[in-house]
């Protein structure tokens, strides 16, 4: 886990005044530090705000945009909309998931660095089937080989100790 | 004057804030699992749907009352909204009625019944969740919750909690506590006001009744029992009668035809703690040290105290409550009385309350190895006993309480209302001082409201005395009192709304009206007695002489009295701060629990973090922020390998870090 992220914590709250009212985007900023909410910083964030834990946990696990647990460093989203999926990103999905060691049900590599979503529509059905990497990276008409490539190379870039 | 119709009848609007206040004011039942006029509306059960001539459809209970409005609560639609509601809700539930303690009693249950339902169309519950046992007080059922949201609510806003919450979304929602944790690992005080509000029962009082069992089937077992003053008038609704109907007799015979060796009262430790309270009371009045005083009778109080405000828990009353107060003196002095080892004696308490068989297990309650108070069953469970045992309550002939611990007065009954025990104190003040002679009732102390007020004149003295139940008024209060606002000499605190009468190990419905019936049945207890006065019970006269070498001897202070210590709300795991590449580095904890926190535990906590990179130590220190140390009182708290080490501030911080970890390692 990252270390340093704690002390940045308060300065988050800080700047959200340290109102009830500001919990999402408090969330939102702490989770850009962690990748994810660890039980222990959502208890420090409850104790800051003065409100219920079991409220900030409520608010947590309502919204899909928050995760409780690690993610890696490198996010593949694998679109998984109408278009996509009639055009095969459940072979991509099954590659990709094959090729990164993950077991059935995990999503998340044992090192924490990457992390395979399946999502609902990225907006860009002419590309179909589709995939990005932490939001920034996109592939399209994506064939298992071209996913195989695309999957070789962020295992390489990760080796390297490319920072994203 | 402005009204409006209901079901073709002309209703007048007055101070209601809700349709549905209205359709009751007229006479009408509508049905409804969400809406309790002491919490907030939620609006989500949507069986109080009615047909407004101009908004069609709407949920009364969230539509303010118009004048001209032309409502209608029975039509086909709001009969087919319900019904389908029911069964939505019936095909999410564990429907194992037969064999649930609800049966009967259960919302979910006699609506379905009232409305006709009489097949499941929708199915069974295929996923079952564990159920959450840890609690000594409270089991949480999630299986056969219906997302009513009443607890929610209820541990929020009237007890300022709030360690229950939604969690999830859609058909993923449950109700539970932070990070799916048991109740015993998070802040729950054990009061059981969400029993009380919970139409089925997903949320229950923990049973004890089979060790009572197994106690009076063991020849070994001397048993014996107290009964709390709350429980004899509400113990009949469990047999169809209604709240308020005094049982003692009944209930005392019952007890022994159980089979119990001695049959006691807890009324009569309730005047020895007036007795002790109030001498306690006078000697802060006098000395002028650790007022207010608070009342410590209610382990929900206690424990809230303990976990929330612990600076005030020398302001505590040291008087442990009536309910260990007798276990206490059973155990040390009666058991020899009778020849009996404290161990073979197993003392049981009925009381009206979840949290009292928390406190009967706390460490603090024990003698000699054995706990003071064996087992707690709650006036439910009493009724079952009955049952159990095929006792037909209402042909049991009335039997009076066992001595030494039988005789009681009026003041020790009232007890089991909130303002009970500031009366109780009053009158034995009154009484020691020598002042309002012919004064038994103060009724300026009494009232439906969560905080009152009263100043009482004791001959030349006036106190100030301040009376509240539900813990979220007591926050309040106490941040009232803080504030320089408000300022008082005798506090008392009831968790429960209306004091014990209220307890959640009381029969259901636990509503409002019931409270109210129940508090006029104490008072009722009270007028009837022959003693109104703690001070005038013999019997406690004599404990006092063939037990407790009299008035605050040192025997009297072992016996009767306790100390409380700061407890910690959450099992929460440490945060690294700092990880140490070195071998052999330095642990070092900084606590920002709530205590600590508002003390200032963030910045000790940033000059921590800066000074470990200092050169001296760079490496070797591994920080980490950690959650309650328990020394909430003496905040900040630091932890140094296992040393605690109390009262750092930024001020002191570099201080505090060159002597005990900086020295360290020039060692």
């Amino acid at each position: 886990m990252n270390e340093r992220s704690f002390p940045k914590i308060n300065q988050i709250i800080d700047i959200w005044e340290r109102k009830v009212s500001n919990l999402i985007p408090i969330l939102q900023e702490v989770q850009k530090e962690y990748r994810y909410l660890p039980e222990e910083v959502l208890t420090y964030v409850a104790t800051a705000l003065g409100m219920p834990l079991a409220t900030v946990f409520g608010v947590a696990t309502f919204y899909a945009q928050f995760s409780l647990e690690p993610k890696g460093k490198y996010i593949v989203k694998i679109c998984d909309g109408t278009a996509c999926h009639v055009r095969g990103s459940e072979v991509v999905d099954y590659i990709i998931r094959k090729k990164l060691d993950l077991s059935e049900g995990q999503d998340t590599t044992d090192d924490l660095s990457f992390t395979v979503e399946r999502v609902a529509c990225i907006g860009c059905c002419g590309l179909a089937p589709v995939i990005t990497i932490n939001d920034q990276e996109v592939y399209g008409q994506l064939t298992t080989e071209a996913a195989e490539i695309v999957v070789e190379d962020l295992l390489k870039r990760n080796a390297a100790g490319e920072v994203h | 004057m402005s009204t409006l119709t209901i079901d073709g009848q002309s209703v007048e609007i007055g101070n209601e804030q809700n349709l549905l206040e209205l359709v009751r004011k007229a006479g009408i039942n509508l049905p409804t699992f969400c809406y309790h006029s002491d919490l907030s509306i939620y609006g989500a059960c949507r069986m109080c749907m009615v047909e407004d001539q101009k908004l069609g459809l709407v949920a009364a209970c969230s539509t303010p009352p118009t004048p001209g409005m032309v409502v209608r609560t029975n039509t086909d639609r709001t009969r087919k909204i319900r019904r389908m509601i029911l069964e939505l809700l019936l095909a999410n539930h564990d429907r194992d009625c037969t064999t649930c303690e609800r049966s009967g009693r259960c919302k979910l249950q006699t609506l379905a019944q009232e409305q006709g339902i009489d097949r499941a169309r929708f199915g069974v519950r295929e996923v079952v969740v564990p159920v959450d046992a840890a609690s000594p007080s409270v089991i949480r059922n999630p299986n056969k919750c219906i997302l009513c949201g009443d607890c929610v609510r209820m541990c929020r806003e009237i007890q300022g909690v709030g360690v229950l919450d939604f969690a999830f979304r859609g058909s993923q929602t449950v109700v539970g506590p932070a990070f799916g944790k048991p109740l015993t690992e998070v802040d729950c005080i054990n009061c059981g006001q969400c029993i009380a509000v919970c139409p089925t029962a997903a949320l229950t009082v923990k049973r004890e009744i089979e060790q009572v069992w197994k106690a009076l089937n063991d020849p070994k077992k001397t048993v014996i029992v107290q009964v709390a003053p709350a429980v004899r008038i509400a113990l009949t609704e469990e047999f169809g009668g209604k709240p308020g109907q005094i049982s003692t007799g009944k209930m005392a015979a019952g007890l022994r035809r159980l089979g119990f060796a001695k049959v006691f009262d807890t009324v009569f430790t309730a005047d020895l703690t007036a007795v002790e309270e109030t001498n306690e009371f006078v000697g802060r009045l006098t000395s002028g040290e650790r007022l207010p005083q608070f009342t410590s009778c209610c382990p929900g109080w206690v424990k809230f105290c303990e976990q929330f405000y612990p600076e005030l828990l020398p302001n505590l009353s040291s008087c442990k409550s009536p309910q260990q107060m007798l276990g206490s003196i059973a155990k040390r002095f009666y058991a020899s009385e009778l020849g009996v080892a404290p161990e073979d004696l197993f003392v049981v308490s009925v009381m009206p309350c979840a949290a009292k068989k928390f406190e009967a297990q706390r460490p603090e309650f024990t003698y000699d190895g054995t706990r003071e108070v064996d087992a707690v069953i709650s006036t439910t469970e009493l009724a079952q006993f009955f049952k159990q045992d095929g006792i037909i309550f209402d042909q049991l002939e009335e039997e009076a309480f066992d001595q030494p611990f039988g005789l009681v007065s009026g003041a020790g009954v009232i007890f089991g209302v909130s303002g009970g025990v500031t009366e109780a104190a009053v009158r034995t003040a009154a009484g020691m001082l020598g002042v309002n002679p012919g004064q038994v009732e103060y009724n300026e102390l009494r009232g439906p409201e969560g905080v009152r007020s009263a100043r009482v004149k004791l001959g030349d003295l006036e106190v100030r005395l301040a009376i509240v139940s539900g813990l979220a008024n007591t926050v309040k209060l106490i941040e009232a009192i803080k504030a320089g606002t408000e300022s008082y000499d005798l506090i008392e605190v009831m968790a429960c709304p209306s004091g014990c009468i209220g307890g959640g190990g009381q029969p259901y419905p636990n509503d409002r009206e019931a409270r109210r019936l129940r508090e006029a049945g104490i008072f009722r207890v009270d007028r009837i007695s022959q003693f109104r006065n703690p001070l005038d019970n013999l019997a406690v006269q004599k404990v006092y002489e063939q037990w407790l070498d009299g008035h605050g001897s040192h025997t009297c202070h072992d016996a009767l009295h306790t100390n409380y210590s700061p407890r910690r709300r959450i099992d929460g795991k440490e945060i690294r701060v700092t990880l140490a590449p070195l071998e052999k580095p330095i642990e070092v904890s900084v606590c920002v629990g709530t205590g600590c926190y508002l003390r200032g535990a963030y910045d000790v906590l940033a000059k921590f973090h800066e000074l470990s990179e200092r050169d001296d130590v760079s490496g070797y220190v591994n920080l980490k922020a950690t959650f309650c140390l328990e020394k909430c009182d003496q905040g900040v708290n630091i932890k140094v390998g296992d040393r605690i080490i109390s009262g750092v501030s930024s001020a002191n911080a570099e201080e505090v870090f060159d002597r005990e970890v900086a020295a360290q390692l020039v060692k």
